[in-house]
């Protein structure tokens, strides 16, 4: 395996990589020769950044997708890392097992005392068996709830993390009822006293993403994607052919631009130049400072007119005629 | 059966599919005389297979005779994605409105089962694979508002192997939020819900409103899951076994509380409500 693919390079990042290599080798090259060649790598610097904003600029859907999936990408263990302090985290639904792919727990986010929550992705094939690749199954989404009525009782806001292909197709998962675990999960969720923000911060597969998914704001990430079914399921079903995913992509209309125009969503986060996986650090910033804000926002509403507006902004959601 | 009785505005010609003097039995394949099926309310005398039946038959066949009101909301979809895979999805919707006559995946009404009265909504899976769209999620959240308003039981009636429809993106998506949240409401005012889960209902219709019923009842060897058994199967790559996510596995798995045959399904549900009626 060559190293472009181990670090999960995609085609259209490649120039981008370039450059930044080249930048990398001058700037050596002046310590090492003690020349100064600042006004030369300035000029390269500006050149990779206006490359950078031009590529992600005009992704295609496709690419998006590709981004949201990239193996680099920080996932929610990254943002608890960088974002809170003193992190507990919980285990187990109280019934059944313990989800590795759908994790929880108490944190503090400058000062709030929170319950953060979200799908946790694996970085290589080990991390990846014991994570499911991020699908969970229904003691995922029961181990969710319990933390969120944990939260309700306790008055702590909820940040859930979405970041998932979908809820697990396996056999377990439909003798433990996934289809009811998410049901549950969405009666439940619409009335739960506390403040609930939900962030899109990678892939946002169908019933596993909305699972943990309503809240009082809904935001998704720039290159984050929120869709009814995956890429490849959809053009399974149109053209009989999963390679066609990234004709399916377009036609979903998934990424966080064309679901804002659609009203579909509250807000997009923006990432930094590159896209999240360039540097964890400035996307972690970028998602906390939207965080205090929403929250800012919510904690002045009484719990229960907080309940009300969610319901009437998941309520007017649909488009259709009347006559 | 017939159509009478109806306080009903057109529409409900058309919605019988056209039948000749034989039927194919869908389970054993065997042809049966078509009286004999309408007898036996469409449960094959040869194997006991539920052959699937189209919303409207479902209504007469729960609903007293001559009580079924149907809500006077006309929606239709709009294609608010502008679909188009190999089929546009406009075209698709006009190809199923004249074949099923109706506007699209679900009836909703008022009307009363052996006297009791409640409020109904029931999905039909020939429109779309029985899908939910934002025309379905509207309706039957505002068929819940006004059993809440008038303090009437909810009963579902589910059939869908299409789940959340592909066709309106996130939209579709969405009204498996919306529904719950309305039978959430609900359930504060006490008032009960029974889902009824008929052959297929998979997907975003399960993983929403049919799976938080107060009592789920069940028709026999109905498909009833999350992810479509092919899918598993190539997931997992192996064979499922028999008998996998069919009502009498769902009912071994603490998933549903009863199976119930077509021909007891009324006195059933009226009994259910003599006892979680208001
Ligand atoms: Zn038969």
């Amino acid at each position: 395996m060559n190293d472009d693919v181990k670090a999960g390079v995609i085609d259209f990042e490649r120039p981008i990589i370039e450059l930044e290599k080249k930048i990398h080798e001058l700037k050596n090259f002046t310590v090492d020769e003690r020349i100064d060649l600042d006004r030369e790598i300035a000029i390269m610097q500006d050149k990779l950044d206006k490359l950078k904003s031009d590529t992600y600029a005009n992704l295609t859907s496709w690419q998006r997708v590709q981004v949201s999936r990239h193996p680099t990408r920080p996932y929610f263990l990254d943002y608890v890392r960088l974002i809170t302090s003193d992190f507990i985290e919980l285990h187990g639904d109280r019934c059944f097992g313990d989800d590795k792919a759908l994790l929880g727990g108490l944190a503090k986010i400058d000062g709030h005392k929170v319950l953060i929550l979200g799908h946790q992705k694996g970085r290589d094939i080990k991390e990846n068996v014991l994570r499911n690749f991020g699908c969970a199954h229904p003691e995922g989404y029961r181990k969710a709830l319990r933390l969120m009525k944990l939260a309700e009782k306790h008055n702590l806001p909820i940040i859930s993390l979405i970041d998932t292909p979908g809820a697990y197709p396996g056999i377990g998962a439909e003798e433990r009822g996934q289809a009811e675990s998410i049901a549950r999960n969405l009666l439940e969720m619409s009335s739960i006293k506390v403040p609930i923000l939900v962030y899109v911060i990678g892939e946002g597969g169908s019933g596993g993403a909305l699972g943990i998914g309503v809240g009082d704001v809904v935001i998704v990430m720039e290159n984050a994607y929120y869709s009814v079914i995956s890429p490849e399921g959809c053009a399974a079903i149109l053209w009989k052919d999963r390679a066609k995913a990234a004709d399916a992509a377009q036609v979903l209309k998934l990424t966080a631009k064309e679901l804002k125009e659609l009203d579909l969503i509250d807000e997009i986060l923006d990432e930094p130049l590159g896209g999240a996986h360039r540097d964890h650090e400035k996307a972690a910033v970028f998602l906390k400072s939207s965080i205090l804000t929403n929250l800012k926002k919510l904690l002045l509403v009484s719990p229960d007119e907080r309940v009300r507006i969610r319901y009437e902004k998941i309520r007017r959601i649909g488009s259709f005629e009347e006559k | 059966m017939s159509w009478f009785g109806f306080p009903r505005w057109k529409l409900t010609k058309k919605r019988s599919m056209p039948e000749g003097i034989w039927s194919k039995c869908t389970g054993c394949g065997k042809l049966i005389y078509t009286k004999k099926l309408e007898e036996t309310l469409y449960v094959c005398p040869e194997c006991g297979h539920h052959i699937p039946l189209t919303a409207q038959r479902r209504i007469d066949y729960l609903i007293d005779k001559g009580t079924f009101c149907e809500d006077p909301w006309r929606l239709r979809a709009n294609d608010p994605l502008n679909f188009t895979g190999t089929k546009p999805y406009k075209e698709k919707l006009k190809a199923d409105q004249k074949k099923t006559g109706l506007d699209d995946a679900v009836i909703t009404g008022s009307g009363k089962v052996l006297g009791y009265g409640v409020r109904i909504g029931v999905t039909d899976s020939n429109f779309i694979m029985g899908s939910m769209g934002s025309v379905v999620g509207e309706k039957l959240t505002r068929m819940i508002e006004k059993a809440i308003d008038e303090r009437r039981p909810v009963l579902i009636i589910s059939g869908s192997g299409g789940g959340a429809r592909m066709y309106e993106g996130l939209y579709s998506l969405m009204q498996m939020a919306k529904t719950c949240a309305a039978l959430g409401l609900l359930r504060q005012a006490n008032l009960p819900f029974i889902s009824i889960l008929t052959n297929p209902t998979m997907a975003g219709v399960m993983a929403s409103f049919a799976s938080v019923g107060d009592v789920i009842v069940a028709e026999p060897k109905a498909l009833i899951g999350f992810t479509g058994p092919r899918v598993i199967e190539q997931t997992i790559r192996q064979k499922l076994p028999e008998g996998f996510q069919r009502s009498e596995f769902l009912l071994e798995h603490g998933m549903i509380d009863i199976i119930v045959e077509r021909s007891e399904l009324k006195a059933r549900i009226a009994s259910l409500l003599d006892y979680l009626s208001p």
